[in-house]
């Protein structure tokens, strides 16, 4: 293994990213599959589409529209900036990014953890006294708690591996933007960097092994105590 | 319990439309599937809201197009058993039965969790996780649940329909012990009529989403008599029973039942169908029968073609169906002694 501290300041900076992107997306995840699940809308067709929509596009172009809206002219940039908070080329941007990636992939584990709830579950906590919020902190949420737990871990994962976007809002500065895959595109393209790039890769590997090992156990766990 | 109902609900191409006002505390609901039962409570529990109409119950309104109002489930105080026991599956037996309790308003809470506990016979599964009950003893814990939640009223859809045919007469009881105990009006809704037999008063015929009438559990029995399968089933409720050379001889009125499949300790529940009474206008002098009853005819009725004799003995009474010829041939009018033959084996134990 042969890690510079630079390459110690990417892990630690993928790992800050991966998690406050992850934390940032569960209420906004939550409630986006809530509303499809649960709710009957116009346009819920429209907002299916625009969850889904970075999972199929190309990351550059979600960083490329993020750029747009977070920066110098764009509308969300101004309003930050006017609050004096600098963005772009943050490690914010770099959150903000990963989250937006990353969503639709909570949003269908936590769906389908939802659409296995039996109406009728919900229908008797009402007739019971409960009221609709009292019933999604009592009903819903505990039992979409694995759906959350599969959905975050896949989005962590994911969040870790960002590049495309990123590099766009966040750039690629050392020890400030500078995530694992960064790191890695910057030891690749150079000629003396392959033992390096290989030692992030072997890093990467095993954060993902780890956190796909978690996911099965804490699945596993939950499973045992609902059948206890 | 005073139930006004009048509303309305359009739901793709069904539709429906009932219009009645009923008292009483233990009322049935008669319809075949899809004969619109399960909308119309779901409109009372206020988990549908109808297209139109008005809905009170004892003088409170619960929902009114006309006025506006329109009270959410949860302050409408009416619990719901379904087909399926619907616990929480997160939760343990102890925290099902808590849910209702815990939000129910404390002058609301008569029924305390000890008393439910005890009827219902749940002590051993407090603190058992719910997904490893039997179906009965989650009907048992989803039945408590809503009792403990001290409903105005308690809606039970079909609470037995899932449940195998012993199963369902084991919790019978348990359901009649609640409502005697605890006194809160229910709605029944079955298409069972053993069922409505065993649990209403009074029963609401729903037919395509329209009201087809207002009648009793005997009545449907005795519409059903010639149509049904097993034709009118007498339910007896016997207890106290003798052995004697391998046969349960129960008191029944002033003399015995003689009955083969029965049990020593406790009471239970039989049924008899009109069929399997065989009538004789003079006493046969030997018979392998082992009941032989002598009867008066109380009351003649027609169901499709075939009679229904109600017959009674000792201040009980039964239903025996013959066709019409027999009645003419053996003279049976109303008033006439006659004497029935049951076998033994006929009376068949539900529980």
């Amino acid at each position: 293994m042969n890690l510079s501290p630079q390459d110690i300041t990417a892990i630690g900076l993928s790992m800050k990213i991966a998690v406050c992107a992850t934390a940032l997306s569960l209420p906004f995840g939550f409630a986006t599959a809530w509303l499809m699940v649960f709710r009957n809308f116009r346009g819920k067709v429209l907002l299916e589409v625009l969850v889904n929509l970075p999972l199929t596009l190309p990351p550059v172009v979600i960083g490329y529209f993020l750029l747009l809206l977070f920066g110098r002219q764009g509308w969300a940039g101004a309003a930050l900036r006017s609050a004096g908070i600098e963005f772009i080329f943050t490690w914010k941007a770099a959150v903000v990014a990963s989250a937006t990636v990353g969503f639709p992939l909570l949003v269908r584990s936590i769906r389908l953890g939802m659409e296995s709830i039996d109406r009728q579950l919900l229908q008797a906590s009402r007739s019971l006294g409960a009221s609709w919020y009292d019933t999604l902190a009592t009903v819903i949420l505990p039992l979409s708690f694995r759906g959350m737990i599969a959905g975050s871990s896949l989005m962590f994962a994911r969040s870790l591996g960002e590049f495309g976007a990123t590099i766009i809002v966040a750039g690629n500065i050392p020890g400030l933007t500078q995530t694992i895959p960064l790191a890695i595109y910057d030891y690749a393209s150079s000629p003396t960097g392959a033992s390096m790039a290989l030692s992030l890769c072997a890093v990467s590997v095993t954060l993902s092994v780890v956190i796909l090992l978690l996911h099965e156990v804490i699945g596993k766990k939950l499973e045992v105590r609902r059948s206890a | 319990m005073k139930l006004g109902i009048d509303l309305e609900k359009r739901h793709g191409s069904f539709s429906l439309r009932i219009k009645t006002s009923l008292s009483g505390d233990r009322i049935g609901i008669f319809g075949d599937s899809g004969s619109g039962k399960s909308t119309l409570v779901h409109m009372i529990t206020g988990l549908l809201t109808p297209d139109r109409g008005e809905l009170r119950i004892d003088g409170t309104t619960l929902f009114s197009s006309r006025d506006r109002i329109n009270l959410t489930p949860e302050q409408r105080r009416i619990a719901i058993v379904f087909q399926q026991a619907m616990l929480f599956p997160h939760l343990g037996v102890r925290a099902n039965l808590h849910y209702g309790f815990r939000r129910c308003r404390p002058e609301h809470r008569k029924i305390r969790p000890e008393a439910i506990i005890e009827v219902l016979n749940l002590q051993n599964l407090l603190d058992r996780g719910v997904n490893n009950l039997s179906g009965g003893e989650k009907q048992r814990v989803a039945l408590g649940r809503a009792v403990l939640a001290n409903p105005r009223l308690l809606i039970m859809d079909e609470p037995l329909s899932a449940l195998d045919d012993s199963l369902r007469y084991q919790i019978i009881p348990y359901l009649r012990s609640v409502s005697e105990e605890f006194r809160i009006p229910y709605l029944f809704i079955s298409h069972s009529i053993t069922e409505m037999q065993l649990m209403a008063d009074d029963v609401l015929l729903v037919a395509n989403g329209e009201l087809a009438g207002l009648s009793t559990p005997d009545q449907i029995a005795r519409n059903h008599m010639a149509g049904s399968p097993r034709g009118y089933l007498n339910l007896l409720r016997l207890g106290e029973p003798l052995l004697r050379d391998g046969l349960y001889h129960y008191p029944w009125g002033q003399g015995n039942l003689i009955v083969s499949d029965g049990k020593e300790q406790g009471e239970s529940l039989f049924e008899l169908s009109s069929r399997d009474i065989i009538l004789f206008k003079n006493h046969p002098e030997a018979i392998s029968a082992r009941n032989l009853l002598e009867c008066r005819v109380a009351e003649m009725f027609e169901s499709d073609g075939r009679k229904g004799v109600v017959l009674e003995s000792g201040g009980k009474r039964l239903i025996a169906e013959i066709v019409r010829t027999a009645a003419e041939e053996l003279g049976i009018a109303r008033d006439v002694t006659i004497f029935a033959a049951i076998k033994a084996s006929a009376f068949r134990r539900l529980g």
